[in-house]
């Protein structure tokens, strides 16, 4: 018996990109596959087909063509259907019966043209089979908000002609770093801070890194070698992830990095961002990824939080400042410098970040530790009490109340 | 498809009239995308625009654009491009966008 459900998931991109490209049209690919993975339920009881793949591709296909006929003009849009490539509609028994468009889709989905979440929820939809409830779930929004997106999207793909194509080799760097900024944005959206909806949030991070290993397999394909940033990203992501156990104590609160149980840390995960991580740094100047990815690799490989390289990491902030100027990377730089040289360092730095920076809790809440570490109690309880006043997340606002609570100051 | 590039620009930049080497660039501009360009026009400043609307049947007009923003429409470009990546690599190619932004709306076609 097939896993119809997972094999969903697993194909639903493979075969929804090669039905647009068949069709021209997202909502129609998009119908008729949902059509033909319903039918399946039926017709693959008793026995499935020895193709699964061809099977729901061609009669996604059939359903398509149908729906096409079935609309009022359907004289007129067929002759209108444009890329219509008779190709796919000839052969139907082996796997190359479903050509693998998942490339054009990544690009169309990313495309910058498109507004940001936007191209984060038509990427999750189209290419990680995701279903329009699972994704608002994820975000937190109602699911006709989401469905409403999805629509608008997909109706600016149609009517402003994005095209459903791989950019020219001029505007691939460009267009490889949206498509990037995306799964990163996915990935943070499951790897920020926990709260109930912990499983769905997990979802989107192994979400992230799946479709990042899918990026870097097609462009390897299409180009034969891949952009040092995707195998960056890639690492970085790994290396974050492999914390995710550790980061979250059972009442669901954050665990800081210092007091996590390293034990918990994922060790396949650790090794394979190491790897990768060290074959970019020997062929490629580090660009903002690989510096991020540094930045957690010299944690994931130290045994202990006592043993952490921080004079290591001082340097790679330092870097990453220098290609990506902004201040919560100076934020971090000083946090490590403070490790690194002392809290009197690191105070000067954090202190000159006052202007940018002091609308922003965790300005506030560095500011604070290192105040507390230096003995200056009644000013920590001041920054603290700062930063609880600007932070929202209800973890944060327990761990800075239990720092409170340390320093002997009330908490209201 | 066809796009219309709406040129979009801190019109202070023309008061004293244009600059020689940017015409110069509109001018190969032009002839760069000749096949493509369907027409295009600059536009005299804002301080010679009037705005007309019609309420109840009547006609209101009044001085100037509608509303006061940073950057002022001034001129635009109507090309033919295969789809919005082509349109928006000749929008990117406008002398304009490095100063000001180029809006690609594709037209309406009614069938």
């Amino acid at each position: 018996m097939i896993d119809l459900d997972r094999l969903c998931r697993a194909e639903w991109g493979h075969l929804l990109s090669s039905l647009i490209r068949a069709f021209g049209d997202f909502d129609i690919a998009e119908e008729a596959l949902q059509e033909a993975f319903s039918a399946a339920v039926v017709a693959w009881s008793p026995v499935p087909p020895n193709n699964p793949l061809a099977w729901l591709y061609g009669t996604a296909r059939h359903r398509a063509i149908d729906r096409i006929r079935q609309r009022a003009r359907s004289q007129t849009l067929l002759a209108e259907l444009a890329p219509f490539d008779e190709r796919h509609l000839q052969s139907t028994d082996g796997d190359d019966a479903v050509p693998d468009e998942r490339l054009r889709l990544i690009f169309t989905c990313c495309h910058p043209a498109l507004a940001e979440e936007a191209r984060v929820a038509l990427t999750l939809r189209t290419l990680g089979g995701l279903t329009t409830e699972e994704i608002a779930h994820a975000f937190l929004v109602p699911a006709s908000t989401m469905a409403q997106r999805l629509v608008r999207a997909k109706s600016k793909i149609r009517e402003a002609a994005i095209p459903y194509a791989i950019p020219e080799a001029a505007d691939l760097p460009e267009r490889v770093s949206a498509v990037m900024a995306v799964l990163y944005l996915i990935f943070n959206e499951g790897y920020a801070a926990a709260q109930g909806k912990e499983l769905l949030r997990q979802a989107l991070s192994s979400e992230a890194i799946e479709l990042t290993r899918l990026l870097r397999a097609l462009l390897y394909a299409r180009l034969g070698s891949v952009p040092a940033e995707v195998d960056s990203l890639l690492a970085l992501m790994l290396l974050h992830d492999a914390r995710r156990a550790a980061r979250v104590a059972p009442d669901g609160d954050l665990v800081l990095l210092e007091e996590q149980d390293r034990a918990r840390w994922d060790r396949a995960e650790i090794q394979e961002g190491c790897t990768l991580l060290r074959a970019v740094l020997e062929r490629a100047r580090p660009g903002t990824y690989a510096l991020e990815a540094a930045i957690a690799a010299v944690h994931a490989e130290s045994p202990s939080a006592e043993a952490t390289d921080w004079a290591e990491i001082a340097g790679l902030y330092a870097r990453l400042l220098e290609l990506h100027p902004s201040p919560v990377v100076a934020l971090n730089r000083a946090v490590a410098v403070a490790m690194a040289d002392g809290c009197d360092a690191g105070l000067a730095l954090i202190d000159q970040l006052e202007p940018a920076l002091h609308g922003y809790h965790l300005w506030h809440a560095a500011r604070a530790d290192l105040l507390r570490r230096l003995k200056r109690r009644s000013e920590a309880i001041i920054s603290y009490q700062r930063a609880r006043a600007l932070a929202h997340n209800a973890s944060e606002l327990r761990f800075l109340a239990r720092r409170l609570a340390e320093l002997g100051a009330p908490v209201s | 498809m066809k796009y219309l590039l709406l040129i979009y620009d801190t019109e202070k930049r023309w008061e004293k009239g244009y600059e020689k080497l940017e015409l110069a660039e509109y001018g190969a501009f032009g002839k760069e995308f000749a096949t493509q360009i369907l027409g295009g026009n600059a536009l005299k400043p804002t301080s010679t625009a009037t705005t007309v609307r019609v309420r109840d049947g009547k006609r209101i007009t009044t001085d100037g654009p509608f509303a006061e923003t940073k950057e002022q429409l001034g001129g635009y470009y109507l090309v033919e491009a295969a789809d919005l990546d082509e349109a928006l690599g000749i929008a990117a190619k406008i002398p304009g966008a490095r100063y000001g932004s180029v809006e690609v709306r594709p037209l309406m076609i009614f069938a």
